[in-house]
């Protein structure tokens, strides 16, 4: 399954390894993709995983006594020893299939949230976060009569760490971050958190999803209590994610669905559930993008951690260079040697959505909108930015492609 | 034969955008509403003066946003005006993408669309009782209109 070895590569060399980077857009124009925050593309290896899946020995897991059943269900559980080993956890039964981040975070809200919080206490998340690490903690704290605390950012979009030191106390049962702003691409202390909760008590949930294809992540060091993260932000196929938990809280806690696979016995009246991970995998898995998952994960780390946080790193600068240039142009966020590989920005007189409608034209996926951070718009007073987000596969003509594209938009819309 | 997007943002679009027709307020207006389009987070009022023949008098917008959906409301905005209720009635999403002349793409058809989706709910609000049974405009608008056909 392990994809050849590739002692060094390059954008140029590895663009080879995504069958849609050479497809041509409805208009006849080259794909630019710069939208890898949102999704990243698939590669070869992972597309024919998933197919390999459904050609050759699809059933379903844990249940078949056949052959077929024998075979998929080692499939399946060779990624989650992938996924352990990738996250550092340590024991794959601490690994826990979802469809995604939003649903991993659901699980902890309802599982863990409802049994651990109680009224008064409090849930400290940020202002940079994604509603996926929001909504279920508003839900959860409206039925407990907890509270909801934000730990403010600075101007420059880092978390305010001085304000951190006063909102932690007794009443903090969890810290619930990002590690990357999926807008500002501040890279955030997850050391320093872990610090703070431990300080205090409290639980650490990190949302992992933004800085997962781009950075190492590790729930031992600094040691976090759950980790959420989705498999097609890290050139996985989509309708999978994962959640980490340290095994006593998981085993402490409710399970979130219930139905089959999750149960021990089921009687008229009561049930009783599985051991971990069934116990929070109720019904049939996504089984294909599951075993896709793991070979996307065996993709990225054959590329190497150092390589690509190079490669990415060169073009965020570049990025930040270009763009700096244009008038009227405004990035947010830290400096780009401070940052992940996404730069949101907004230009003078020129709604985002008009401007990614018109760089569109050339070819060149981005994002305009809020990046579901409506409470991270409010605190930088915007309605909307435009972003662009890089991946492996980017090289330094599709940035300047980009920059050329914004200043045709800014003509288009008759501001120069 | 492939769209041309710059034909999106033609003068036509780009005038309406930078002077705008009747922006701003009515001082007693017969009805008024306010609405987002979540994705973008574009904000639209609309307001009708409507006599008491049923004719709107007046029509004029405020807003926030891309230049779609603000030059969409202007045109709307002119289009309305000296129209009875009646006859906006019968003006569908397809007429008012007509208006606007150029080809949008089903996402940016929520844009073009905020203006008329106002419209269509004040109209509806005229007559009430005479739409008991008829199907609430919101309920018809959420679905995208081809008009990648439009030559």
């Amino acid at each position: 399954m392990t994809a050849t070895l590739r002692p060094t590569w390059t954008a140029e060399t590895i663009r080879r390894d995504f069958p849609i980077l050479e497809k041509r857009l409805p208009n006849g124009q080259p794909l630019v993709y710069l939208d890898n925050a949102a999704t990243s593309q698939k590669p070869q290896v992972v597309i024919n995983a998933v197919r390999d899946c459904y050609e050759t020995y699809y059933s379903n897991v844990h249940r078949g006594v056949h052959q077929l059943g024998d075979r998929v269900t080692e499939e399946l559980e060779g990624s989650r020893a992938k996924i352990q080993k990738f996250v550092g956890a340590n024991e794959p039964e601490e690994i826990i299939f979802t469809s995604g981040t939003t649903m991993s975070i659901n699980l902890v809200a309802n599982g863990w949230g409802r049994r651990f919080l109680s009224e008064g206490d409090e849930v400290l998340v940020t202002e940079m976060e994604h509603h996926a690490n929001l909504v279920p903690w508003q839900q959860i704290v409206r039925e407990k009569n907890a509270r909801l605390r934000y730990i403010p950012i600075t101007a420059e979009g880092r978390l305010d760490k001085e304000q951190l030191e006063s909102l932690i106390g007794p009443r903090t049962k969890m810290i619930a971050v990002t590690t990357m702003s999926n807008v500002l691409g501040t890279i955030n202390d997850i050391h320093a958190l872990s610090e703070a909760a431990s300080s205090c008590g409290a639980r650490l949930l990190v949302d992992a999803a933004q800085s997962v294809a781009h950075m190492p992540t590790n729930v031992l060091s600094p040691r976090v209590d759950f980790l959420a993260f989705s498999g097609h932000k890290i050139y996985g196929p989509s309708g999978i994610g994962v959640l980490y938990g340290r095994r006593e809280l998981l085993e402490a806690m409710d399970p979130f669905l219930c139905g089959g696979n999750m149960i021990s016995e089921v009687h008229r009246d009561e049930s009783t559930w599985g051991e971990l991970p069934a116990k929070f995998e109720a019904g049939t898995l996504p089984i294909a993008p599951a075993i896709g998952l793991g070979t996307a994960i065996d993709y990225v780390q054959q590329l190497g951690w150092q390589e690509i946080h190079d490669v990415e790193t060169t073009l965020t600068r570049r990025a930040w260079d270009v763009l700096t240039e244009i008038p009227g142009l405004h990035i947010v966020g830290p400096p780009a040697d401070e940052r992940g590989s996404i730069i949101s920005f907004t230009v003078d007189r020129l709604h985002p959505h008009d401007l990614a409608t018109l760089v569109d034209q050339k070819g060149v996926a981005i994002r305009a909108g809020h990046h579901c951070t409506m409470p991270l718009h409010d605190v930088l007073q915007m309605i909307a930015t435009a972003r662009a987000s890089f991946a492996v596969y980017n090289t330094l003509e599709e940035v300047d492609i980009l920059a050329d594209a914004i200043r045709h938009a800014r003509k288009v819309m008759r501001l120069s | 034969m492939s769209t041309q997007l710059d034909d999106l943002y033609n003068d036509h679009i780009l005038d309406h955008f930078e002077c705008p027709y009747h922006k701003g307020a009515i001082d007693h207006p017969s009805c008024s509403r306010t609405e987002k389009n979540p994705l973008c987070g574009d904000v639209v009022t609309l307001q009708l003066q409507i006599n008491p023949e049923g004719k709107v008098e007046n029509a004029y917008f405020d807003g926030k946003g891309c230049a779609i959906s603000q030059a969409a409301a202007s045109i709307l905005c002119e289009h309305v005006e000296g129209k009875s209720v009646d006859e906006l009635e019968k003006f569908q999403a397809r007429d008012m993408l007509d208006l606007l002349k150029v080809p949008l793409t089903a996402s940016r058809q929520k844009c073009g669309l905020l203006g008329f989706r106002l419209l269509k709910t004040l109209i509806y609000e005229q007559h009430p009782e005479e739409n008991e049974h008829s199907v609430s405009p919101s309920d018809t608008l959420n679905t995208p209109v081809s008009n990648t056909d439009n030559e």
